[in-house]
């Protein structure tokens, strides 16, 4: 059950996803973009600062009512409840737990707020999965940090306005070589290489960022050098049951399309929902569905709790990601033809899950985490 | 039993794969955005695939397990190109199998060239799966048809040169049903905008209207109120290819999977040595031979006219769809994030075969079918 603010939280994120998100989805798509006006409802309505506290200009929610807001702000647009997650977790969560009060003012404030949107630059061409293996290097140079390399799968880097960007500091060190930087995206040397045209989520912009002798001045810092691989895995756990509730909100949007059409569609002489396979693939799907939103709840009360819950993350994140693929796949097959044509929803919303089961770790990490706690 | 192809046949999958690789994949990715060229489809005329298995007077006289050859070897390059080139052979048989002496002598030539092409009309907008329910009507008028209604999801429509529409011409059910050939300058016809869609983008789809659509009465194929069941024939031999689409797409992108897991490093070693990745692998190879094989038994038992051909085309078309779609998503997912960028190919694999479990009868029509017929064989012993 949710508390009286859960819930106001959901049925604001509700309605904002079925008048706005959902309407303007395909649109959205086409364009490639989510517009600026959609950014700034996003802010006011509190979306882009959930969990920090309103002491840094956040809304000070608690992760239960993070999860469900995401869930359906997924509901209307998988791709906008990326740019949120993100923005959220790791972007935000890393300042509020590890910048100083100076870069919290800010950088924190700002961004709480929802002035821009901010991205989380870890991943590299040839270290996706493996984050030690990074190659992209900041060399201090008196006050400020010569950072040159390159990232791969940047999620919101054309349109963001700031990226924490870890680099090696001291290749000698491996992982503890690593440290983390806050770094404008105009700042001279952030180059967008490309943006990435992929199978879904096309509203959301993916780039690929190189750097260019890219100066960072030692403020800009996040933490100490050498803390960078620490602070890129403490966001983990929010982040993944971020990508757990985007899962569920999208397989619940395909589900609804589901059950819509098989109710108006007639085949033999009746509605296809009067057939019996239908019915029992639809009951089926709504059954996962809701496994999966129990699991997303279960890790975020944890993380409400202060109980660790980063295998309840991975697991939440694992089987609700596989579960929104299949349950999509079955939205699609329940509509038939019309499953297929852009006209529908449920293409898109397949297309658009389909990257839950390999963006913030793949399937296959989790079950190296899951494993791993079991040792 | 024998499970080697002869010498001609592996000639025949060959000759395709090497078409495939080097002519259909290097123009795959553009093709999703300028369709297909029609000079593309002579050059696959002039290979003797635009009539497969139509008779050697006008065809290439091959027969279904050779056509299962050539699609899957059409698809290791682009199984949407594949899968329009397979529609085109399925109208082109049932032409050269019912239409008269003088229908065949005046439209199979450009089409075995593959100079025209041939699109099939059956699904309408309320019909898909309960085909027999089409509403379509043609009312014969002296020595023409006159034909009002829509069809819907048309391969080829406002491309092809001929429709092979599925009509009313009596009462109501399957044996009301006549199948007549539409010239695309037919005054009455009208095509509507193309779909947009999640795969099968080189292909145009779009909605064929008739209204008050006329044609030469010689252009119906075969006799009245036999169209449905010409229609369910095709479409055996359709599912079969459309099988053999998915096996080659899933074949492609299998292949490439394996060089790029080779290649590919995460924790100091080549991913293709990590076991969970390598039994998944196994699994998939398993699955594609298994289906492969499959496939060509359901093939053999057409080219055999065998009584449960219809049954075994419809599991291996349940089947190899299913398995090969899996297969290509599993490829997806060994990529990593590349497997989600439009750079390594492998999504426009998996949003193209997506589109099999679907079309030429949903895979659940296909269950239909094959519980149908069980059902009837149990008898009541």
């Amino acid at each position: 059950m949710l508390t009286e603010d859960q819930t106001l939280i959901r049925d604001m994120a509700r309605a904002f996803s079925n008048d706005v998100l959902a309407p303007g989805a395909a649109a959205r798509e086409t364009a490639r973009e989510i517009e600026a006006p959609v950014r700034a409802q996003l802010a006011e309505l509190g979306f882009l600062g959930m969990t920090i506290d309103p002491d840094w200009d956040g809304a000070g929610a608690d992760y239960v009512s993070y999860a469900v807001a995401l869930e359906e702000l997924a509901r209307g647009d998988g791709a906008v409840s990326t740019m949120v997650s993100v923005h959220n977790a790791p972007f935000l969560a890393i300042l509020d737990r590890f910048a100083s009060d100076a870069q919290k003012e800010a950088w924190l404030k700002p961004a709480a707020r929802g002035e821009f949107i901010g991205c989380f630059a870890l991943t590299e061409a040839h270290a996706g999965s493996d984050a030690s293996a990074l190659r992209t290097r900041a060399e201090k140079r008196n006050d400020r940090y010569i950072v040159n390399g390159s990232k791969q799968f940047i999620s919101s880097a054309r349109i963001g306005g700031a990226t924490i960007v870890f680099a090696v500091t001291d290749p000698a060190a491996g992982k503890k070589g690593l440290s983390a930087f806050y770094v404008e995206n105009d700042r001279a040397g952030f180059h967008v290489a490309k943006v990435e045209d992929k199978l879904g989520q096309k509203a959301s912009d993916t780039c690929a960022l190189s750097f260019d002798d890219l100066e960072v001045p030692i403020e800009n810092r996040i933490g100490e050098e050498g803390q960078g691989y620490a602070i890129a895995l403490s966001s983990l756990e929010t982040g993944r049951i971020g990508i757990a509730a985007q899962s569920v909100g999208m397989a619940q949007a395909a589900f609804d399309a589901a059950l819509a059409y098989a109710r108006d569609r007639d085949s033999f002489g009746k509605p296809i929902f009067e057939h019996q396979a239908v019915q029992f693939r639809l009951a089926d799907m709504e059954t996962e569905v809701e496994a999966a939103r129990q699991m997303v709840l279960n890790a975020a009360r944890m993380k409400d709790a202060g109980v660790p819950c980063l295998r309840e993350a991975a697991m939440a994140k694992l089987f609700a990601s596989e579960m929104a693929e299949r349950v999509c796949s079955a939205a699609i097959q329940t509509l038939g033809g019309y499953g297929y044509l852009s006209d529908y929803p449920v293409e898109r919303i397949y297309r658009d899950v389909r990257v839950c089961q390999i963006y913030e770790g793949t399937s296959d990490i989790q079950k190296i985490i899951i494993a791993r706690q079991m040792a | 039993m024998d499970f080697a192809l002869s010498d001609e046949q592996e000639a025949i999958r060959d000759m395709a794969a090497d078409f495939g690789r080097d002519r259909l994949a290097p123009m795959a990715d553009g093709m999703e955005e300028t369709g297909i060229p029609r000079d593309l489809l002579s050059e696959v005329g002039a290979l003797g695939m635009g009539a497969i298995y139509a008779g050697e007077e006008y065809g290439t006289g091959l027969g279904r397990l050779d056509a299962a050859l050539i699609f899957e070897g059409l698809s290791l390059g682009d199984p949407s190109v594949a899968a329009f080139i397979s529609i085109h052979n399925m109208c082109v048989w049932m032409i050269d199998r019912w239409g008269s002496d003088d229908l065949k002598a005046e439209v199979l030539p450009g089409l075995a060239s593959f100079d025209t092409i041939a699109s099939y009309c059956l699904t309408e907008p309320g019909s898909g799966s309960d085909a027999a329910a089409l509403k379509t009507r043609a009312v014969r008028d002296g020595d023409e048809y006159v034909l009002d209604g829509t069809k819907a999801f048309i391969s080829g429509g406002d491309y092809s040169d001929w429709y092979v529409v599925m009509c009313r011409t009596g009462g109501e059910g399957p044996k009301g049903i006549s199948t007549i050939l539409v010239p695309k300058d037919a005054p009455g016809l009208s095509f509507g905008g193309q779909e947009r869609k999640m795969g099968w983008k080189a292909q145009p789809t779009a909605q064929v209207q008739f209204d008050g659509c006329r044609v030469p009465a010689r252009y119906l194929i075969g006799t009245e109120g036999d169209g449905f069941k010409y229609a369910m024939a095709g479409l055996d031999g359709g599912r079969l290819n459309i099988a053999a689409c998915s096996l080659g797409g899933a074949q492609g992108a299998l292949t490439r999977t394996l060089t790029y897991m080779g290649e590919r490093k995460a924790f100091g070693t080549a991913i293709d040595q990590f076991q969970a990745l390598q039994f998944r692998l196994a699994d998939m190879e398993t699955d594609m031979q298994s289906a492969r094989i499959f496939l060509h038994q359901a093939a053999w038992k057409l080219d055999q006219k065998s009584l449960d051909a219809t049954q075994f085309c419809a599991m291996a078309k349940r089947l190899v769809t299913d398995r090969a779609f899996d297969v290509a998503n599993g490829c997806l997912q060994l990529h990593g994030g590349y497997g989600y960028l439009a750079d390594y190919g492998i999504e426009k694999v998996v949003r193209d075969l997506r589109v099999h479990q679907i079309l030429e009868g949903t895979n659940e029509i296909m269950r239909v079918i094959i519980a149908r017929k069980l059902l009837s064989d149990r008898g009541n012993g």
